[in-house]
């Protein structure tokens, strides 16, 4: 393998040189000889021919590599022409000629022999780009190249690595070359010097090649090596603390998501809901339609789905009230029944309507990926916008409740009906308003929902119960409870789970709430005065 | 109704009286269909129930078999394990089926089982599973674990060169048997405890951060690392996301599930998840004639250009065209005739092979890795190089290795212990 690495950095090198001079092609019939040999080697034998094209120095060769390493080389199975494929999707496959360029339009996939590459290959092909990425002129594109060759470093490389530091501009570019010279020191020569540039480091590559040292016979090695080990160990427990933190957060803010619905509905109207996740349920199917509606524009989708999510549910919410909810008040065994029997019909429904499979919904590249606060902690973009979202829809409702008419309202209606209704406000009203402002947040949690789970007819069955749990443990009628709660369950549910197993996490988080309710049956902010006792 | 098909085949109600065998000849062979079209497991089911349809049609067409027209009778035992028994029961003692294709989960099967025994009914599996049961009246046409989770082991070992193991699975019989197996069979290898990280998750786990980083961390050890994937169902989509989101490259953990096909991937975007693999005896992306005319058919039949096929909708088209074979065979759609015939009968598969139902009542089936690609679709990396008979007593347990299962007379045992030379629970006198 290294042999051949170093093959095709040599070649690449030579490539880089003639490709910058002129735009060289290589003949047709020598093109449509390599790519033959592409095709029918095996796979350790491709990894020959893949340099040899590499260092053909044809312009195209860069095109050919980048859509063989995708599976979208391929060959017509009549003719023998190769042809790069556009769209694999469906029966019919895009293509145009991988030799000239020339669309072909569109080709059954019977006739087309695909050229498969496995994932060996494609970390082969992927340290040569980077090599080519490290003359890029744009800084970004030269730090992950620098980033990727980590452990990648070869022979000859790491003969070329010191002139490329000392012509690279940039700092930070500079040092991860450093960094991957010093792994490849570690590892291949055993050189102590190289060590202490290691220390600190949180690249993985960086741990492994340290590890390998301590095993080594030279004590001196070994000694620098633990040292330094030492160093990156307490680093790196600080940051799994901090992902473990962040991972309780981002889970409580789901469950805070989940139930704040349920805490105005269950909580503030005392009415048990059943049918809370089929909202939620609700307000992802929406997401999913408006990404049906805005084709190739998931993030703007996602945004308009918002607001529409919020009006689906908040309707089906309305709906649900005034044909069940209302006739039954005051009789909450009833009420739970009939909600449930409401949340298996919505369930049936979108199975019979849409489909009962799960639907796609598309991650907006905005929202995908991670941010990198180090090489040991990044945290992920779709879980941040979560946390976010979740605090917005909190202060929210609390403005809501805290500011508004409709807010004073449903506190009074709450505290005392009669009272309430004899200084002039329309009870049913409000009970309506309620109740769609509740379901309306189920449908915003449902479109959280769909950026990090299925979207599919069970949806809502899954975070049912955490709602309620949320709701009891922080306490019926109070948002902060919830909020409180949520963050508390999520940050404790996290740090059980790398120990105890997802499984018994879970079933420990219900036994502590079990016991605390013991304790405090009215969790944990109580409701006080005499709407507490009503 | 069949009545009215009487009428329809214009046979007078005189023939019907005088002579009822030869109208017995006529009647349709009924085919129970016993899949859940509604609740948790319709996502995988109510496409098998299409499938199934598809080829009865598709023989009727063709003028079914032994002259005789073949009658789907579908059910809906609605992902409700108990409801599976009733729902078998119905279809054997009341619509008087002469055969059943059904089932996903092992749950599921375990509980028709003593139904179809007792009632003596023909049950086609095609869902691979976790091996251990040989059932007189059952064909298991899905991979056993020696036709799925062991090659896929071997092909990490010996041609990516793993030598740390995370086995992850959803909290149930399936992955926990499989699990068993692959531990033992990793550590007759040589792999150390140390190297191998077993982790359950319930069914339907959607927040997978703390595991993923936790195998992210166990992979940085400096050994190559993958994980074999015993996760089922909804719970794969949040965990392939998870590892896209955290970075985690196919090239550096691996990841082989054995429950993701080509419709678990259509609720995804695969962009992050190329090259991370699957191990079946069939993808969609196959190139094949035959699979091309199955995929052809299928999305004609669903209506829908973007209809994928998967492993269970290819063991139920090789199922059926072993039983139409059987039937053949034994002249007649007769319960017993049709177990006696169909051990033997070799059907084409839709990779371009055979599929032959062994003595054991399992079949022979190629063993695929596929990588995954952006389209959705695998692409085949490796590949046993003959059909691999499946083995329903694992050679890796401990209580089942000495085993086996023949239902040929004169042994006709589903569980014959070599050692001893005694037949297990299951022995049954042949009828003579």
């Amino acid at each position: 393998m290294s042999t051949f690495r170093l093959l095709s950095h040599l070649m690449f090198a030579c490539f880089l040189l003639y490709s910058s001079l002129s735009h060289a092609q290589v003949e047709d019939t020598d093109a449509q000889q390599m790519l033959t040999a592409l095709a029918d080697s095996s796979f350790a034998q491709k990894k020959q021919v893949v340099s040899q094209i590499a260092g053909s120095g044809d312009e195209r060769a860069r095109g050919w590599l980048e859509s063989f390493a995708n599976n979208k080389l391929g060959r017509i199975e009549s003719s023998g022409q190769f042809i790069i494929v556009l769209d694999n999707r469906g029966r019919d496959w895009t293509v145009e000629s991988a030799l000239t360029g020339k669309s072909l339009g569109e080709m059954s996939r019977r006739d087309i022999d695909t050229i498969r590459a496995n994932n060996a290959l494609r970390k082969e092909l992927e340290s040569i780009l980077s090599v080519i990425d490290l003359n890029s002129p744009e800084e970004q594109i030269r730090l992950t190249a620098a980033r990727a060759l980590k452990g990648g470093v070869d022979d000859a490389l790491a003969e070329q690595l010191p002139e490329w530091m000392s012509n690279e501009q940039s700092d930070s570019v500079r040092a991860a070359l450093a960094e991957a010279l010093a792994i490849y020191k570690v590892e291949e020569q055993g050189d102590i010097a190289a060590v202490a540039t290691l220390s600190g480091s949180l690249n993985s590559q960086a741990r492994a090649a340290l590890q390998q040292a301590m095993r080594s016979d030279d004590d001196a090695l070994v000694a620098a090596a633990t040292g330094a080990m030492a160093s990156i160990e307490r680093k790196l427990k600080l940051n799994r603390a901090a992902e473990t933190l962040y991972f309780g957060l981002s889970l409580g803010s789901v469950l805070v998501l989940a139930a704040i619905g349920l805490a105005i509905t269950f909580g503030v109207m005392g009415v048990i809901n059943m049918a809370h996740g089929e909202l939620m349920m609700l307000g992802a199917y929406t997401t999913w339609g408006m990404q049906q509606l805005l084709p190739g524009q998931p993030g703007l989708a996602l945004i308009l789905s918002i607001p529409a999510g919020f009006l689906v549910a908040a309707l089906a919410g309305i709906a649900i009230e005034r044909t069940v909810i209302q006739h039954l008040k005051g009789r909450p065994l009833e009420t739970l029944l009939a909600t449930f029997g409401v949340s298996l019909i919505l369930q049936q429904l979108v199975r019979t309507l849409i489909s009962p499979l799960n639907r796609t919904v598309i991650t907006p590249d905005w929202m995908s990926g991670s941010v990198m606060i180090n090489e040991a902690l990044s945290l992920t973009l779709n879980r941040l916008y979560v946390i976010g979202f979740a605090l917005v829809v909190f202060a929210g409702l609390m403005l809501i409740m805290r500011k508004t008419r409709l807010g004073l309202e449903v506190r009074a209606v709450t505290q005392n009906r009669a009272m309430a209704r004899s200084m002039g406000i329309k009870a049913t009203r409000v009970d309506i308003l309620t109740f769609a402002l509740g379901s309306g947040v189920a449908g915003l949690a449902g479109v959280a929902l769909s950026q990090i789970t299925n979207v599919g007819p069970n949806l809502g069955q899954s975070y049912i119960i955490d709602s309620f749990m949320v709701v009891v443990f922080g306490g019926v009628g109070n948002l902060w409870g919830t909020l409180l709660a949520g963050m508390t369950l999520g940050t404790l549910n996290q740090l059980l789970e790398p120990w105890a197993g997802a499984v018994l996490a879970k079933i420990l988080v219900l036994v502590f709430i079990i016991l605390f309710i013991q304790k405090r049956p009215r969790g944990l902010f109580p409701q006080k005065g005499r709407a507490a006792e009503g | 109704m069949s009545i009215k098909k009487h009428v329809k085949l214009g046979l007078s109600a005189l023939a019907l009286s005088i002579s009822f065998s030869s109208v017995a000849a006529e009647d349709p062979i009924k085919v129970g269909i016993l899949h859940s079209l509604s609740g948790t497991m319709a996502i995988s089911e109510s496409t098998l129930k299409d499938t199934m349809l598809m080829l009865i049609q598709k023989q009727n067409d063709a003028g079914g078999v032994l002259g005789r027209k073949l009658e789907p009778v579908v059910v809906d035992p609605a992902s409700n394990w108990p409801l599976f028994a009733e729902k078998a029961r119905e279809l054997l003692a009341k619509e008087k089926v002469d055969v059943i294709f059904g089932n996903w989960t092992s749950v599921s099967r375990k509980s028709v089982l003593p139904v179809i025994e007792e009632l003596n009914g023909l049950l086609f599996y095609p869902v691979q599973y976790e091996g251990e049961e040989s059932s007189e009246n059952v064909f298991y046409t899905g991979a056993a674990p020696n036709q799925q989770a062991i090659p896929a082991v071997d092909y990490l070992m010996n041609d990516i060169g793993v030598e740390r193991w995370v086995l992850a699975g959803t909290d149930y019989v399936y992955p926990r048997t499989t699990n068993k197996i692959l531990e033992t069979y990793l550590k007759g290898k040589g792999v150390a405890a140390a190297d191998i990280m077993i982790n359950y998750t319930p069914f339907g786990h959607s927040n997978w951060q703390a595991i993923v980083s936790d195998i992210k961390a166990f992979g940085g050890a400096g050994k190559k690392t993958a994980v074999v994937s015993t996760i089922n169902g909804d719970a794969n989509v949040p965990f392939y996301r998870e590892l896209g989101n955290q970075g985690i490259d196919a090239a550096d953990i691996p990841v082989v599930a054995f429950s993701v096909g080509e419709q678990e991937l259509s609720g995804i975007d695969t962009g992050p998840l190329v090259g991370h693999l699957a191990a079946w005896n069939y993808f969609m992306s196959v190139e094949s004639d035959a699979n091309y005319d199955f995929i052809d058919a299928w999305v004609a039949y669903s209506d829908n250009e973007g209809a994928v096929t998967n492993d269970p909708m290819e063991a139920h088209y090789i199922g059926f065209n072993m039983y139409i074979e059987a039937v053949k065979k034994a002249g007649s759609a007769d319960v017993d005739a049709v177990k006696d015939a169909i051990i033997g009968v070799s059907v084409p598969n839709l990779t371009g092979g055979f599929a032959t139902m062994m003595p054991n009542h399992h079949i022979t089936k190629p063993v695929l890795i596929g990588e995954i690609q952006d389209n959705g679709q695998f692409s085949i990396v490796w590949e046993t190089p003959s059909t691999v008979a499946g083995d329903a007593w694992s050679d890796f347990l401990p209580g089942s290795k000495d085993l086996i299962s023949d239902w040929r007379k004169p042994l006709f045992c589903g569980n014959f212990n070599v050692v001893s030379g005694t037949c297990g629970g299951q022995a049954k006198v042949a009828a003579e």
